[in-house]
């Protein structure tokens, strides 16, 4: 009786709408824990993650999309949905960052993923290392009230939860280089050239 | 759970039809998206949203007997040979509720007959032979009709 499988056709259109559907009805009643969408950019497609508090990941494709969205279903909740209208405010601003309109993004985050020191130092990086500015590791780590700790400061930018909207990208080494970077050096040369080029035209 | 999301709505549309096929769809996932916290790790969650599939697809059933709700005519036959098998689709409706569940769990999802007797009730052996029963009609329905 394989032909029951065929008499029962799904269509992929039919389980996108049925999803589309689902993911509205889950975020009215307060059970899309956390909602995902991707958005094609010049350093490939970012995975955008956002808990009901604001923008909790962002994610290269060399992290591997799949993976990251099983690690926020252990870590947060497996309730979890491709749900873009969510998201659609810090997509937005994201095509406005790579189309050098936006030095600054302005939505809420949800800073769970990032502890300790580690979150002090990202917290230090999105309030005082500017668009178009860059900072030694050194000096982010002075900045975070530990001159010694370059070496942290290194994982906590290796380990940064939200990419690109905390800007790890303009933490370089002290020689001048750009130096290592979780989206591929291509990626964080990429960003700091953008946001070059648009100060030096404005 | 995403993944199953096809799986699922194959199986309503052949327990229910159609047209209803979409809401019960709907309700299990919302369903499972709120007890899925609670959701023992391991747990087969195929079987487990199968099993929620049928409890709503039986409200459904009960509500549309409450409202008598007219049922649309039965579907053309002579399909083309790429467009799904409305003469299998008709015997599928056609058959009793148990063997058509039987049928669409077992044959639809894979799920074994064990996982099967869980969600109907009754043994695995019970659930053999509904399955084993409506795959006999569906046979005979067919050949007669060809």
């Amino acid at each position: 009786m394989n032909d029951l499988l065929d008499a029962f056709p799904v269509e992929e259109s039919d389980v996108d709408r049925l999803r589309g559907r689902l993911a509205a009805a889950a975020e009215a009643e307060g059970i899309l824990d956390v909602a995902y969408r991707t958005v094609d950019t010049p350093v490939g497609p970012l995975l955008l993650a956002a808990t009901e508090q604001g923008l909790v990941r962002v994610a290269y494709p060399n992290q591997g999309h799949d993976a990251v969205l099983q690690a926020l279903a252990d870590r947060i909740s497996p309730r979890v949905l491709h749900a873009p209208a969510r998201l659609d405010p810090v997509a937005r601003q994201l095509d406005d960052y790579f189309a050098g309109r936006r030095r600054r993004f302005d939505v809420p985050l949800d800073w769970r993923l990032s502890t300790g020191f580690r979150s002090t130092v990202l917290h230090h990086l999105a309030a005082d290392v500017d668009y178009g500015r860059t900072a030694s590791y050194a000096a982010l780590a002075a900045l975070a009230g530990n001159p010694k700790a370059a070496r942290a400061v290194g994982t906590a930018c290796a380990t940064n939860p939200l990419p690109v909207v905390v800007p790890c990208h303009r933490v370089v080494r002290s020689d001048g280089t750009a130096g290592a970077y979780r989206g591929g050096p291509e990626a964080k040369l990429t960003l700091l050239a953008l946001e070059h080029r648009t100060l030096a035209a404005s | 759970m995403a993944e199953f999301g096809p799986t699922v709505l194959r199986v309503v549309r052949a327990v229910l039809g159609p047209a209803d096929a979409d809401d019960a769809w709907s309700e299990t996932f919302l369903a499972a998206l709120r007890a899925y916290p609670q959701l023992p790790a391991g747990a087969n969650v195929e079987a487990w949203l199968v099993t929620i599939a049928h409890r709503k697809a039986v409200d459904v059933t009960r509500a549309a007997a409450r409202h008598a709700v007219p049922v649309a005519d039965p579907p053309e036959t002579g399909a083309e040979a790429d467009l799904p098998d409305l003469d299998l689709v008709a015997a599928v409706a056609a058959l009793p509720p148990k063997q058509r569940q039987a049928v669409a769990y077992h044959y639809l999802t894979g799920l074994p007959y064990a996982e099967i007797a869980e969600i109907l009730g009754g043994s695995a052996d019970a659930a053999r032979r509904a399955a084993a029963d409506g795959i006999a009609a569906l046979r005979r329905t067919i050949g007669a009709n060809r």
